[in-house]
């Protein structure tokens, strides 16, 4: 099954663009250290998923790219061309002069109006090349005017144009301290309006990459480029081709439609998170080994104590005790989760023990643990990482994060400051009002857990 | 990509434009190697084919092949807009970009803004509409003027006033020059406060700059120069008051240098929005994160470097240092201290070779020692634009919603009351058709109320920090 992008804003164009990239050079890469068979299988599926091979001798990404205005755009369309390796359709973007200001109100309410048509023709374009379409993958900043405000539009005509599709939202959350001072009032705006319409909001934070650029991968002078390539490597270690549990001896064919079913059973918690490890330079690959019993336990001391990466991770924080008080006893710093995906990709995958990922004192009480956790293996190993483990959880990751982000827009909001740039473009207090209401109700939930 | 249209009215206006015009090809000229006609140069200028005389078409796409500026140029005297048709921008205008008249505006407010505005009206919608027709996207006018004399500070805001009305959707950016306290010109209090009032209800953002901020960069830079301390030479081409490179080769005049830097000033601004980078801050963005209520719109800004020097490796620590210096008081375009006031939001519009992790060590880094408002603690926009201005390797311009303004703003109504309360001159103002007393009560009075909301915003200074409580809902 295959998977239309749809890129959105500045953000979601440069990391789509290095998404594929990373995908690419994964596929062509010989470091899959499985058998012939197993890695023509493997390269199959990914291209079937994000590529298209037309006549052009090179793959062409399955994606979609929009932007309010025109550099990064042409842009992302030539650094793809230059790679030599793949490119991106000629056809499939769509772009204007002005941009959005920053203005979630311009991107929603006048943007998405006035080119709706132009962007769903687009999208059902690529839709029609798919032989079965798997869902739509929208990539987008929460922050600035574009990628927050019309992605959030677009994500409501995709809901409206492909009822039974699944949408799964990559959202980029801004760093904490400003890239952008209103970017509190568009987050909350996006995220209460993806909650109706998306099926699962995948995140990443800024601020949490930035650590691991800085601390494991060693960047001196951290660019976005730099920060873009971590989340396109944490996104292609979930996204490509990998055997499901059940399924037979063929890679997965329907990975969003799994991921949804592992990851969210209950509409109000949508929420994930992803963690990856080992992440490091790809100049100490070589000088590394790994143990997967070692990797396992980090990745599960990451998801208890909410840790961002294999490094600082906080031992002491352990599950509550079986036996004792439950939910209101919970230690202070403890993650819950709801469910859990771990993704295993490289040497000796099938004998890897997960049982300390079942153990149910990790989880809400509201699922058996069979079901709340699941593993996705392959053999093929990713991106010249021998062994390599991604954890998706839908659990309180983003709860603290998100709180944030709510009480700094209300203390703004409180105060009247820029409500005038948005009620210039029909989005009104009240209609912030019902944002706020949503997303504390979000943020109770997760904390209930 | 988007265009741009200046309009510079009076004196001071066409003196700094011209500035403006010469620095920007300059600019162009460095980074457009290959001579075609591509989005970043049609922000500012339009592709003519002159083979056919001056009425050609436009071209747009190809070869350069004649470059004419997207600007108005208006002055009620002929002298400075001559002096700019004979020298070596003459090709850069033509002939029907030009409003002007013999006699100037006498340093009178009311003459340059009901009498010559009434006049001149026609034919200045005429113009600017045409310069918009050859605008693909346009997005932003930005006038440049005087507030203390008669044409750029009357017939200026008349201007502002028009374009509110005939585009109402464009934004309007406007760049005045306040006049000092030891300002020869008796009457430009007067001016001055007539002008705030049409800045306040029809500008989207100010950037008010004093002459004797320039005059102190001007000064700090030549004493730099000459004192021999700096060890190796300085690039004279990346003095943010020269003109070395640019077209201009007849002798500075005193006030080129102090132009020069407002001029650095409009190109820095605009770089986002014409340059690629990794992180884009176009104008629109500008007014929307740095304008937090409608009438708060003024913007205290501050360059850096001044100058670079010869040789090319500027390790990391000077890029601090360029930092620091945005925020110190030297670098501001107005006599104001904004670190010991309170700020409403913050813009860092970075060029060159700095990268997001620069960007943020700085911020974490200076952030403690500036006040921002209670609800706005984390108000930083930043931007990243990839190409450097000339001569340099990087820089920064920082804008800044400060209550430091205030001040400046005090002094000008305090000026004003002088003359006011004694009635002086005012009878040059009223014998004009239009002009009343209640024009002048009226204006100290919006004046007032400016200050009054500053006023507020910095009594929330220092005081507890109370954090509304947030929403409950029902488990």
């Amino acid at each position: 099954m295959s998977i239309v992008t749809v890129q959105l804003g500045q953000c979601g164009n440069q990391i789509g663009q290095e998404v594929f990239s990373a995908l690419c050079s994964d596929i062509r890469g010989t470091h899959g250290l499985c058998s012939k068979k197993e890695n023509e299988s493997y390269q199959g599926s990914c291209k079937e998923r994000f590529f298209c091979e037309e006549e052009s001798a090179v793959p062409v990404a399955r994606a979609v790219l929009v932007d309010m205005e025109p550099k990064v755009i042409s842009q992302t369309l030539s650094m793809a061309a230059r790679s030599g390796h793949w490119k991106y359709s000629s056809h499939s973007h769509f772009c204007q002069k002005q941009g959005s200001g920053n203005n979630w109100a311009n991107g929603y309410s006048v943007h998405g109006p006035r080119h709706k048509e132009a962007i769903m023709n687009l999208v059902q374009k690529e839709a029609e090349k798919c032989d079965r379409l798997g869902g739509f993958f929208t990539i987008m900043s929460m922050a600035g005017g574009t990628g927050s405000g019309l992605g959030a539009f677009v994500t409501q005509c995709l809901r409206d144009a492909f009822p039974t599709s699944f949408i799964l939202n990559h959202v980029v959350w801004p760093y904490g301290t400003g890239e952008v001072i209103v970017q509190n009032y568009n987050s909350v705006l996006t995220l209460s309006h993806l909650y109706h319409s998306s099926d699962a909001l995948l995140v990443h934070e800024n601020d949490v990459i930035h650590k691991i650029c800085a601390q494991l991968m060693n960047i001196k002078q951290i660019s976005f480029r730099d920060v873009n390539q971590v989340i396109a490597h944490q996104l292609g270690s979930v996204f490509q081709p990998t055997h499901t549990a059940g399924g037979g001896s063929g890679y997965s064919r329907n990975p969003l439609g799994d991921l949804m079913e592992t990851l969210v059973p209950h509409p109000e918690f949508r929420m994930l998170g992803l963690r990856n490890i080992p992440q490091m330079p790809e100049s100490s690959l070589p000088y590394s080994t790994f143990s997967w019993p070692g990797l396992i336990k980090h990745l599960r001391q990451m998801l208890i104590a909410n840790a961002p990466m294999e490094e600082g991770i906080d031992w002491q924080v352990r599950p509550p005790h079986p036996s004792s008080i439950p939910s209101t006893n919970k230690p202070l710093h403890f993650n819950t989760s709801i469910a859990n995906l771990v993704i295993l990709r490289g040497k000796d995958v099938h004998g890897v023990d997960l049982g300390s990922f079942q153990d149910p004192s990790l989880y809400t009480s509201w699922l058996n643990p069979q079901d709340a956790f699941n593993a996705w293996k392959t053999p093929r190993a990713f991106n010249k990482y021998e062994k390599s483990a991604a954890l998706v959880s839908n659990s309180q990751f983003l709860l603290k994060p998100l709180d944030s982000i709510v009480g700094k827009a209300w203390n703004m909001f409180a105060s009247k400051a820029y409500l005038h740039q948005y009620t210039k473009f029909g989005i009104q207090e009240e209609d912030f009002l019902d944002c706020f209401t949503t997303l504390e109700q979000v943020i109770s939930s997760y904390t209930n857990l | 990509m988007t265009q741009s249209v200046v309009v510079q009215v009076g004196q001071c206006g066409n003196q700094v434009g011209c500035r403006f015009w010469d620095l920007a090809l300059r600019e162009h000229a460095a980074v457009n190697k290959k001579g075609i006609y591509d989005e970043a140069l049609s922000s500012f200028f339009r592709n003519v084919d002159t083979r056919s005389g001056d009425n050609g078409p436009d071209i747009y796409k190809g070869k350069i092949c004649s470059l004419k500026a997207r600007a108005l140029l208006i002055d009620m005297e002929e002298g400075v807009v001559n002096e700019i048709l004979q020298g070596p921008l003459r090709d850069v205008f033509d002939s029907k970009q030009l409003i002007t008249d013999v006699s100037g505006s006498g340093n009178n407010w009311a003459v340059g803004h009901k009498i010559y505005g009434c006049q001149y009206r026609e034919n200045i919608v005429e113009k600017l509409r045409k310069t918009a027709e050859h605008c693909d996207c346009l997005q932003c006018f930005f006038i440049i003027h005087s507030m203390g004399g008669g044409t750029g500070s009357g017939l200026g805001t008349f201007v502002l006033n028009l374009l509110e009305e005939e585009f109402p959707e464009v934004y309007r950016f406007v760049t005045s020059v306040y006049p000092s306290g030891e300002d020869d010109v008796i009457t430009s209090p007067y001016n001055s406060v007539l002008a705030m009032k049409e800045l306040n209800e029809h500008a989207d953002c100010v950037l008010p700059i004093e002459n004797e901020s320039l005059f102190e960069i001007v000064n700090k830079i030549h004493q730099m120069i000459n004192s021999g301390k700096l060890g190796s030479t300085v690039k004279q081409n990346s003095l943010v008051t020269s003109s070395a490179g640019s077209a201009k080769t007849l002798q500075e005049k005193p006030f080129d240098a102090m132009n020069n830097i407002v001029a650095n000033l409009l190109l820095n601004l605009t770089s986002s929005a014409r340059f690629e980078g990794s992180l884009n801050m176009d104008l629109n963005e500008i007014s929307m994160n740095l304008v937090p209520f409608p009438r708060l719109h003024y913007l205290v800004s501050s360059l850096t470097p001044l100058y670079t020097l010869a040789d090319v490796n500027v390790p990391s620590r000077r890029l601090d240092q360029m930092f620091s210096d945005a925020f110190s008081r030297d670098h501001q375009l107005i006599q104001a201290d904004p670190k010991h006031s309170l700020y409403l939001a913050c813009a860092l519009l970075v060029r060159g070779n700095v990268q997001v992790s620069d960007l943020r060590r700085n911020i974490e880094r200076l952030k403690p020692s500036l006040h921002f408002v209670s609800w706005n603690q984390e108000g930083w926009k930043t931007g990243l634009c990839s190409v450097p201005p000339v001569g340099h390797s990087h820089s920064l311009l920082a804008l800044a919603n400060n209550t430091c303004v205030k001040p400046t703003f005090i002094e000008l109504k305090d000026r004003f009351m002088k003359l006011y309360k004694k009635k002086a001159h005012l009878h040059h103002y009223l014998q004009i058709d239009g002009m009343e007393q209640s024009c002048f009560s009226e204006a100290v009075s919006s004046l007032s109320d400016l200050i009054e909301e500053y006023n507020e915003l910095d009594a929330t200074k220092g005081g507890p920090r109370i954090d509304p409580s947030r929403l409950k809902i029902a488990v």
